[in-house]
């Protein structure tokens, strides 16, 4: 299958959403690629009740006559100005490798949680607190349930109301960082429209739900499956028992694919102009991949892109505006969630580190990369090819991880064929 | 939901019914299985939820490595785990 669009753009969050849609609206051929069944991204999930925003957004996508690609992920970029897709062996269309051409090429590839090992973190039921979330979205019953949110960020007191207005019991939520480290950020959110954690205290409040700061998981028990977690604060330890951890701590950006295109990074953020340009020719990038920002962020950085992509500059300039306070809003959340390097003990010697291939931090500190640890223990080198744990040995080892190659995630053997025919190459 | 309208499929041989939008990492969950075998033989189970970590893959109408919390339900699935 081929398909050829003025505008590509991938990642169907709120970022990608809106530069689809503002692409689309000024009568340009858009593709819209995702990997998951339905647009929305992490934050906008199906299974949840959708803020106005939401639903505005979404109901301007539709109208839109972008072309939704759901079930899709892009693996290669086998020339500029195309990409390799596979579709889902469940979604509509199963089975195909697509090859997706494009005029200008939006990423908007969003973020994913940061995990930190401890012992018992590979059990089942301890998850990633937007992980948890996700699931319970997409039918995980949770009522009744008690759950531990810990971690750091913002994204907690969120994944603990939803969970509590879903009949969760919400055992406590721990937050790594002090209370003068959030201070800062919970005064920008009362600038800010978003009056989420007010709204959140108000909850938590009617619940009595405990709220320890600087206070973080150790260890995660349980035979088969998690039944409690040893939390610690300030040289004290206690069990709290549950039925599920929902942990993380703040959000990575997903740069594998700009990365693969040869896009600039400054400190793990892809840098791009006011136009959302990245330093690579027809090549734009909003979202989180640019910045921890949050939704709001999200969309003005997608519409920019979008806008700038069919060359409507002066309309995607007008927007710039606003891009002080995201900025001021962005840093605030950086530094609110700053990791105390106390989290560094966290490991043991035998705390699996890479999940896929069960490799043990002992095994890493042997080695003084990142790359010798992969080529020598395969740490990083299973389906996840390092995105979980990479982000983890950063942290722990101070270790960046250096290349990416294609397929940037794994793929069938078909589709890899279907790269060679298309390129002419002999195939077995 | 009337039982009828709700999406039939098995685990691991046994009959299971979900609303329509479950994923087939929480219908895993509910039915009480794990989702994979670790290379050291521990049960595994979804962690991110959001199709990055690869825990929660299973065998889905016998194509194996399928990351179940990208996929919805559908009638008639044949879900396999070890």
């Amino acid at each position: 299958m081929k398909a050829r669009f003025d505008v590509l753009v991938i990642g169907a969050g709120p970022a990608g959403i809106a530069a689809a849609v503002r692409a689309a609206e000024k009568g340009a051929s858009v593709g819209l690629v995702d990997d998951n069944p339905a647009p929305g991204g992490q934050i906008w999930r199906r299974g949840a009740p959708q803020n106005s925003s939401a639903r505005q957004w979404l109901s301007r996508l539709e109208a839109s006559g972008a072309q939704l690609l759901q079930g899709w992920r892009v693996f290669d970029l086998p020339r500029r100005g195309a990409l390799l897709a596979e579709g889902s062996a469940f979604a509509a269309e199963s089975k195909v490798c697509a090859e997706l051409e494009y005029g200008k090429l939006i990423l908007a590839t969003g973020a994913r949680e940061r995990f930190l090992p401890f012992p018992g973190w590979t059990l089942p039921n301890v998850m990633g607190a937007g992980g948890l979330d996700a699931l319970v979205r997409g039918g995980l019953p949770i009522a009744g349930k008690r759950v531990l949110v810990a971690g750091t960020g913002p994204l907690l007191f969120a994944v603990a109301a939803e969970l509590a207005a879903r009949g969760a019991v919400v055992a406590g939520i721990c937050e790594q960082a002090p209370v003068r480290q959030l201070a800062g950020f919970a005064l920008h959110l009362l600038r800010q429209p978003a009056k989420l954690i007010q709204a959140a205290h108000f909850r938590f409040a009617s619940r009595a739900v405990p709220i320890f700061t600087e206070c973080w998981p150790v260890a995660a028990h349980g035979s088969g499956k998690l039944e409690s977690v040893t939390v610690h604060r300030k040289g004290r330890q206690w069990s709290i028992p549950c039925d599920y951890l929902a942990c993380g701590f703040h959000l990575v950006p997903n740069i594998e694919l700009l990365m693969l295109i040869g896009c600039r990074i400054d400190n793990e953020f892809v840098a791009t102009d006011d136009l959302q340009q990245t330093s690579i020719a027809n090549v734009y990038c909003a979202g989180e991949p640019t910045g921890i920002g949050g939704v709001e962020r999200a969309l003005l950085e997608g519409q920019i892109a979008g806008l700038a992509a069919v060359g409507s500059f002066d309309e995607a300039r007008a927007l710039n505006r606003k891009r002080p306070a995201m900025r001021r809003f962005a840093r605030a959340l950086d530094r609110a969630c700053t990791l105390n390097l106390q989290l560094r003990g966290l490991a043991q010697d035998d705390t699996l580190i890479c999940r896929c291939e069960d490799v043990p931090l002992a095994s890493l500190r042997e080695y003084g990369s990142w790359r010798e640890a992969k080529l020598l223990t395969r740490c990083g080198m299973g389906p996840c090819q390092g995105r979980i744990c990479g982000a983890a040995a950063a942290f722990l080892l101070g270790w960046t991880p250096d290349s990416v190659r294609p397929p940037v995630v794994p793929v069938r053997m078909e589709s890899l064929g279907s790269q060679n025919n298309e390129n002419g190459k002999e195939t077995l | 939901m009337p039982e009828l309208d709700r999406i039939a499929l098995t685990v691991n041989g046994v009959s299971l019914r979900v609303n329509p939008g479950t994923t087939v990492a929480a219908a895993v969950l509910i039915s009480g299985s794990s989702a994979r075998l670790s290379i050291g033989g521990e049960p595994r189970a979804p962690l991110c939820g959001m199709g990055i970590c690869y825990e929660c893959r299973v065998s889905i109408n016998g194509v194996p490595h399928q990351k179940s919390c990208q996929i919805l339900c559908a009638w008639g699935m044949e879900v396999e785990t070890p």
